[in-house]
């Protein structure tokens, strides 16, 4: 491996990791938040402690998104310094921003809201939940805005003196088409990935008869908000598809293994064969749909990997700008075919929720991977997809990397990344494991108002 | 003023915000073991840092992420010049956050010792390697024509640089001991006010010789006035402690910070990473910048937005503004 294909795995590798924590904080904030808002409501005590298990997990998994999110700030620099002498000027500024306005809310409400239980006012209490939820919307917002911009840049100029990208206009590159279709997808399957969790630690304790006054809201509020969100990500996907195929043609094209452009075209569900437009030994097809997804007309054209490939040379000077097509044609199927699999899974629990059957309870725990599966295949597909480069039709990744960064210094840090990342794997899922088994405290402990100080640690 | 230099200014306060704000952790988390003998000793240190270190620590993120925006140059430069030294401090902040939030999640003795011996690594290592990066910074580096860093990982350990590094550990270390006097009460705020006597005079000592090397070697006439001045607020810093004024104390100990801080920057300014290898190779606030486009932009955004954030910080730490002690952990 040179040292470019070193530091593609370093940052494949980290932020992908880094993304199995986001979602579920993402989607937990607000599950907790509405916990939180039906306990001051009400004043019922199950929810209350809901409220504080779940927060239990929501903080065991906030742990490692911060820990592994420092990272990402920093390595752009370290191994990409070329990237980020490129599009600093546009680049810098979102992530400048989500720093300012969703890290300190996120880490500063959530300090007082896991050491202000007796020290607030309950529904200031709650509401400090809701900030730091709203924390993590905004810092979803402000990196798709960066990483759409790569995706399909907008609002720049090339200056001519220096050979870098420019900033001309920035609400465009808040209102990137991108990114607008993108943001609601990430963040509807963040709340899959919240809420799944909550099903499949709620099922696991019901199956077992345990909890019922807590595990019971707390189902059929994951249920609702699953089958919701999972609906919101078919339709937002769907609309990302069209203009994906309009700006990044030849993505669409991998997305499919199209070799020729044909029109109607067949999505196939799934295909035995090489993949290489030559040998498809077999193949269950869906006549039309994939016109229908790419251009949002059944008989739709869709542009074949080979003739994108000629127009991108006729562009772009000559070179191969083809995708690896296995990887963008299997992470598009398993990131859909995941998804939907969950959604399968709370319109059963939906239905079957007053006559529960034991093998729903087993469904719904097996349920708990499926969005962190299809959220790290949507970022392989979308990310690997964009290959060869890194701003689509500015910037080739080869040309990101930092020219004086030795290949053995990368590999060193890929390393060390990777075995600390894989330790801190095993202990988070330890604890993430006995705090779910455990289950909420019974009734809350009667000298809580003594207490001068709630201790976390 | 040139939009360059307020931004140069604006980077200047937020390393500032966070050598103050986080070099109290850092010295709450090195000094664990002395300060706390037994687990629920340190279970108070921990807590007089729980609700906000988390928040401090941004202020580092947000420097970065606002190196990036307003000088893309300097943030490439650096990052991918001190490519290894940042790996440790990445990996060390990354133990450290972890050792905070699981270190109570399960009761054996075992578990909690392997999390302490993190927590106490985790802020020992940048606290020394943030002081060598700077006097790095502040000194100058080999940096060629394209603006690559050229030296290797060694060049970094030079005399200058160890001594700042051991600076600000030193100050790290008694900003956080004063901490600890300031929040908590009984044995602990004593055990304290005596260790952070005895830190404060090794502070001075090396302060004082990395400050002066600064000032003979890249020092200009004002930072005079800032190097007496750190050195005044730390002896300012052990006259209250020994009044038992730790508010006061607290204040100096950060004054002293945040004086060396400004020493460091305006020594450097306008450049913002010097090369040794030839003058016209230096990184400046000019030729490092972004557009005044994007500056503008984040100008506006930061004018807006960081009062905001001061404000409910601030908020934060009032809200946790009582003293604890051992009585207030309750039995596992
Ligand atoms: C700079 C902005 C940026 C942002 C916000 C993201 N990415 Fe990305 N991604 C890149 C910039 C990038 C890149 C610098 O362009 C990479 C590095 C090497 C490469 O091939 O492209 C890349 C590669 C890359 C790869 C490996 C692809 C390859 O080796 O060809 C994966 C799996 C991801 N990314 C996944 C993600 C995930 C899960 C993200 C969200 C959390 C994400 N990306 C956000
Ligand atoms: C590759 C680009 C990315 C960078 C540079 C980055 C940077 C960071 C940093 C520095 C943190 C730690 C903040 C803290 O201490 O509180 C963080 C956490 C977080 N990031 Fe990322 N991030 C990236 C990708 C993403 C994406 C794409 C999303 C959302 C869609 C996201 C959402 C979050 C959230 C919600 C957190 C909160 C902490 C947690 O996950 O538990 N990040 N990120
Ligand atoms: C029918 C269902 C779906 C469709 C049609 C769909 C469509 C898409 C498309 C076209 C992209 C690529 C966008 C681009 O590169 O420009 C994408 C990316 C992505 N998808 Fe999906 N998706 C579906 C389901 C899901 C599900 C269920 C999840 C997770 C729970 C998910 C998570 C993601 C993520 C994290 C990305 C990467 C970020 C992005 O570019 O939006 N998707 N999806």
């Amino acid at each position: 491996m040179d040292q470019l294909d070193i530091a593609r795995w370093q940052f494949g590798i980290t932020t992908v990791y880094h993304f199995i924590f986001v979602p579920i904080t993402i989607g937990l904030s607000v599950l907790v938040a509405i916990l939180e808002t039906a306990y001051v409501r009400t004043g019922k005590e199950h929810y209350k402690r809901a409220t504080k298990f779940w927060g239990k997990l929501f903080l065991i998994n906030f742990a490692l998104g911060v820990a592994t999110g420092i990272v990402q700030e920093f390595q752009f620099g370290m191994a990409w310094s070329d990237y980020s002498r490129y599009v600093g000027d546009i680049f810098g500024a979102p992530l400048a921003i989500e720093g300012l306005l969703a890290f300190f809310l996120e880490s500063t409400f959530l300090g007082l809201w896991i050491f202000g239980w007796d020290k607030l006012p309950k529904a200031i209490h709650a509401a400090c939940m809701w900030a730091a939820s709203i924390g993590t919307v905004l810092s979803a917002y402000f990196i798709l805005a960066a990483n759409s911009w790569m995706q399909h840049p907008v609002g720049y100029r090339i200056n001519a003196e220096t050979g870098r990208a420019e900033l001309v206009d920035f609400p465009a590159v808040l209102t990137n088409s991108t990114t607008l279709v993108t943001f609601p997808h990430v963040v509807l399957a963040a709340f899959m990935t919240g809420a799944a969790l909550m099903i499949g630690v709620a099922a696991w304790h019901l199956a077992r008869g345990r909890h019922a006054d807590v595990m019971r809201p707390s189902l059929k509020l994951g249920a609702w908000f699953l089958l919701v969100a999972s609906i919101g990500v078919v339709i937002s996907g769907d609309a990302q598809a069209k203009i994906m195929t309009e700006q990044q043609p030849m993505k669409m094209a991998a997305a499919e293994a199209l070799y020729d452009t044909v029109a109607p075209a067949s999505f196939s569900v799934f295909t035995i064969g090489s993949l290489d437009g030559r040998d498809e030994v077999f193949s269950i097809r869906v006549p039309r749909l994939l016109s229908y997804l790419a251009t949002g007309r059944w008989d739709g054209e869709v542009e074949g990997i080979n003739d994108v490939q000629r127009d991108s040379e006729a562009a772009y000077g000559p070179g191969d700008y083809r995708p690896v097509v296995p990887v963008t044609y299997w992470s598009f199927r398993l990131m859909i075919g995941f998804g939907l699999l969950a959604l399968a899974v709370s319109a059963a629990l939906l239905v079957f929720l007053r006559r529960p059957r034991p093998w729903l309870w087993k469904v719904a725990v097996w349920a708990i991977p499926l969005p962190i599966l299809a959220n790290s295949f949507g970022w392989i597909f979308t990310e690997m997809g964009r290959q060869p480069w890194v701003v689509h039709g500015l910037l080739r990744t080869a040309d990101g990397v930092s020219p004086n960064v030795p290949a053995a210094t990368i590999a060193t840090s890929l390393t060390v990344f990777t075995l600390l990342y894989g330790a801190l794997a095993v202990v988070e899922f330890g604890l993430m494991a006995k705090y779910a088994k455990a289950g909420p405290d019974e009734a809350a402990a009667p000298d809580d108002a003594e207490r001068p100080v709630a201790f976390a640690y | 003023m040139e939009l360059t230099t307020v931004w140069f200014l604006l980077i200047a306060v937020l390393w500032t915000g966070y050598f103050f704000l986080e070099g109290f952790d850092f010295g709450v988390g090195m000094l664990l073991p002395i300060l706390g003998r037994d687990d629920t000793e340190r279970r108070v240190l921990i807590n007089t840092i729980g609700p906000v270190w988390d928040g401090n620590e941004v202020w580092l993120l947000v420097a970065g992420g606002a190196t990036f925006a307003a000088f893309p140059e300097w943030y490439a430069t650096l990052f991918s010049g001190f490519y290894l030294p940042l790996l440790i401090i990445l990996v060390a902040l990354i133990v450290r956050g972890v050792a905070f939030e699981y270190r109570g999640k399960r009761a054996s003795a075992r578990w909690k010792r392997a999390w302490d011996v993190g927590i106490v690594a985790g802020s020992f290592v940048p606290a020394l390697l943030w002081g060598v990066a700077f006097a790095n910074i502040v000194r100058g580096v080999p940096i060629d024509a394209r603006a690559e860093y050229t030296g290797t990982f060694f060049t970094l350990l030079n005399p200058y640089a160890l001594l700042g590094g051991l600076a600000t550990l030193t100050l790290f270390g008694l900003h956080g001991t004063v901490f600890v006097a300031l929040k908590t009460h009984g044995e602990i705020r004593e055990r304290a006010r005596s260790l952070a006597v005895r830190v404060a005079a090794a502070t001075i000592v090396i302060g004082a010789a990395f400050l002066l090397w600064t000032q003979v070697t890249v020092g200009k006439p004002v930072t005079w006035a800032t190097v007496v001045g750190a050195a005044v607020a730390l002896v300012a810093t052990v006259v209250a402690i020994r009044a038992g004024r730790e508010g006061w104390a607290f204040l100096a100990s950060g004054a002293a910070i945040v004086l060396a801080v400004v020493t460091l920057f305006t020594a450097l300014f306008p450049n913002v990473m010097p090369s040794t290898t030839a003058d016209t190779y230096s990184l400046t606030t000019t030729n490092a910048s972004s557009t005044p486009y994007t500056l503008e932009i984040m100008t506006w955004v930061a004018a807006i937005f960081t009062p905001l954030v001061v404000l409910y910080q601030s908020w934060s730490y009032w809200v946790f503004r009582k003293r604890i002690g051992t009585a207030d952990i309750p039995v596992a």
